[in-house]
């Protein structure tokens, strides 16, 4: 009788563990597999590791403890060393850039913003030796390396907002506190003080494309699931005989919308959906305040804002012996 | 079973969001305030409206003439002119108003502020302190009708029966650079109901209620000019003392601002010019009037960094956006809405605008039409 696995039905094999290709002389070897987890077999593979670290892999772990550390530990200062107001208030605590007068020095006293700088530094290390790690272990299993360039697009934007634009504005305190309300707050400020950030038309891009990759997300895998009693999920060897989950799936979106992507094609439109989100974000976040001052002047200027009628209210600074 | 476990994560899912989103239950005044399509309303959840009594006179409203107070009573350096009759009012208002009534005999009605044995003595601080508070009220209800309008204010508005306002600020930090190595929190990431529980800064009071510091932030032009404008830093001060206005009248942003553009004034309702007065009459009554007491007030009226008790939006509103429901209480007491009654202290602004022909200025024709714009 034909059956079919899904994360209710799984059947979790136990045996000695997939080691994977051996690997090349002169490489950082893997660890050893770490056994299996019945939890994890729920979601996904049962099998836990073995993991590819490399020097690579180190460096960023340690850069990138050291900067949570960081970030952690001046959170708990902020509370006087408390561990209780510690957990209470963490999704208040932050630790800040440096304040305007610092400009953009990388000379800041530790206390007024220099462990930000330190952060930063060690933050972007971390990330930018993970992004490498990504690309070489594509590379060694002889990959393309689609996954690494759609990270790069992240940490394009994060660049951006905690490095370049700042650069550019010539201003520590331009950057994004690394907290949790603080960083929202930095958001909503942002769009405050240059005028609408959602007369941004890069902001809209970046928008369009973050609600247009849910939308993909959610058809493409609403799809595969939904053919997954043909087994869906094995898509490549079904893609050229009839009647199978492939072609149930294709057929289902071109009677609904006259059109279907291809087993090939939507992840490519989930890739540069996903890929272009950031990209055209930190685009949008890199012009604001660097060229643009008022969004929302800029889109009228343009027409690109609708102009309502006016209220008929008047600056009353503008008026003569207005207090100050 | 799988569908009862989906049923159930659902709906506590559901409460969870709920939950999580702050959803404030109960019935909720709503009123659409601005042009259709941008969001102009104020949704007020009812249960907020506190309604705020205002209790009755000591006693009915002496006729006007007779002795005035300079001739009767000593020491009479602000109301003078006033007949001892209504003085005698006043006194016996402001003594409601204002002193405990339990307590130490001592410092409970007339003798918070008097020595029994000799009426006209200074000796108390709080009658120095009162005598200063009655020519701030007399200057409000003269010069800063731009805000109070005709409903104007008495000691009432902010005391409360309360010797001491219950809203009031003071520094937050003590002055200087913070000198410890870690967790410097540049005055803000700290959860208080200033900012609305916020991260944001929580003493924008210093700067823009105890000082002049500018508030506007809002890029001027559409391409970036020299000189560079408001830091993100500033910004978020600035956005600290708006929640704390938002929340002080409990009013959304859009009962003063249409959210496309904040700083935008055509786009702006006309509360927003009163909101912009009452800011300099704010300044005006922390600068002149009570910062001026700062030698007078004993150490135990003053904050932990040593600057008097001030005023903020609170400290009147207390939650509706007209004070005491809008009701004025000046019938009942009209000498403190006397320009006779000359404050002897020089406001800051010399030249704040008298209420009625500025707010006509700053309101073109029309504006009055906002409310009913999209309203149909």
């Amino acid at each position: 009788m034909a059956s079919y696995q899904n994360i209710f039905t799984q059947v979790q094999l136990r045996a000695a563990p997939e080691m994977g290709p051996p690997m090349a002389p002169g490489n950082f070897a893997r660890t050893n597999a770490g056994g299996f987890s019945y939890l994890l077999g729920k979601i996904g593979n049962a099998q836990i590791g073995p993991i590819y670290l490399g020097w690579l892999g180190v460096f960023s772990l340690v850069f990138g403890l050291i900067a949570f550390e960081i970030i952690g530990l001046n959170m708990l200062a902020s509370v006087n060393w408390s561990p209780v107001q510690f957990v209470r208030q963490l999704f208040w605590l932050s630790l800040e850039p440096p304040a305007p007068k610092y400009g953009f020095s990388p000379f800041v006293p530790l206390a007024d913003g220099g462990w930000f700088i330190l952060t930063g530094m060690f933050f972007s290390a971390s990330v930018l030796l993970w992004w490498l790690r990504t690309y070489r272990r594509a590379v060694a299993l002889g990959m393309g390396t689609h996954v690494s360039w759609a990270f790069l697009s992240a940490i394009w934007l994060m660049l951006v907002l905690g490095f370049i634009r700042p650069m550019l504005m010539g201003s520590w305190s331009e950057a994004v506190p690394y907290g949790i309300f603080p960083h929202l707050d930095w958001t909503a400020a942002f769009s405050i003080r240059y005028g609408n950030l959602f007369y941004n038309p890069f902001h809209a891009l970046s928008i369009a494309f973050l609600y247009g990759s849910t939308l993909l997300f959610a058809m493409h895998g609403a799809t595969i699931l939904a053919v997954g009693r043909y087994g869906g999920e094995r898509e490549i060897e079904q893609i050229t005989d009839r009647g199978t989950a492939s072609e149930r799936a294709a057929l289902f979106w071109r009677w609904t919308m006259g059109f279907n992507a291809t087993m090939e094609s939507i992840h490519r439109w989930a890739w540069w959906f996903a890929v272009l989100t950031t990209l055209t974000g930190g685009i949008g976040i890199l012009l604001t305040g660097t060229v643009v001052d008022n969004w929302y002047l800029w889109a009228q200027q343009h027409g690109y804002a609708p102009a309502y009628p006016s209220t008929g209210v008047v600056d009353p600074a503008t008026l003569p012996g207005a207090p100050q | 079973m799988i569908r009862v476990a989906t049923i159930t994560s659902s709906i506590t899912c559901g409460v969870l969001l709920v939950a999580l989103a702050g959803c404030e239950f109960g019935p909720k005044a709503i009123e659409q305030t601005g042009y259709r399509g941008t969001g102009g309303d104020q949704i007020i959840a009812k249960k907020r409206l506190i309604a705020q009594p205002i209790p009755a006179p000591p006693y009915d409203l002496p006729a006007d003439g007779g002795p005035t107070a300079a001739q009767t009573y000593q020491n009479v350096k602000v109301a003078g002119a006033m007949s001892a009759e209504r003085f005698n009012h006043l006194m016996a208002s402001m003594n409601q108003w204002v002193a405990p009534q339990t307590g130490d005999p001592t410092k409970v009605g007339c003798n918070y502020c008097h020595n029994p044995e000799n009426m006209a003595s200074d000796e108390k601080y709080t009658k120095v302190v009162a005598r200063r508070m009655l020519q701030m009220t007399l200057n409000i209800n003269a010069n800063w009708s731009s805000h109070v309008k005709a409903t104007g204010v008495t000691c009432y508005t902010c005391h409360r029966g309360y010797a001491v306002p219950r809203n009031v600020w003071a520094r937050a930090d003590a002055p200087g650079e913070p000198t410890r190595i870690m967790g410097n929190k540049h005055g803000q990431d700290t959860p208080t109901p200033t900012t609305g529980y916020a991260s944001l800064p929580y003493d924008s009071f210093s700067s823009y209620l105890g000082a002049n510091g500018n508030i506007r932030v809002a890029g001027k032009t559409p391409l970036r000019t020299a000189p560079a404008g408001a830091s993100i830093a500033r910004t978020e001060k600035t956005y600290g003392l708006m929640v704390h206005m938002s929340s002080a009248l409990n009013v959304n942003c859009t009962f003063c601002h249409n959210t496309d553009s904040f700083g935008s004034w055509s786009n702006s309702r006309p509360q927003r010019v009163t909101a912009w007065y009452g800011i300099r009459m704010v300044r005006n009554v922390n600068e002149a009037y009570i910062g001026s007491l700062t030698s007078v007030f004993p150490a135990n009226r003053k904050g932990p960094h040593g600057d008097v008790y001030k005023v903020n939006c609170t400290t009147c509103h207390q939650g509706l956006n007209k004070p005491l429901g809008g009701v004025s209480m000046l019938k009942d007491y009209p000498y403190l809405a006397k320009p006779t009654l000359a404050p002897a202290v020089v406001p800051a602004t010399p030249t704040a605008p008298r209420a009625a022909p500025t707010t006509t200025a700053a309101v073109a024709p029309g504006a009055a039409a906002v409310g009913t714009v999209g309203g149909n």
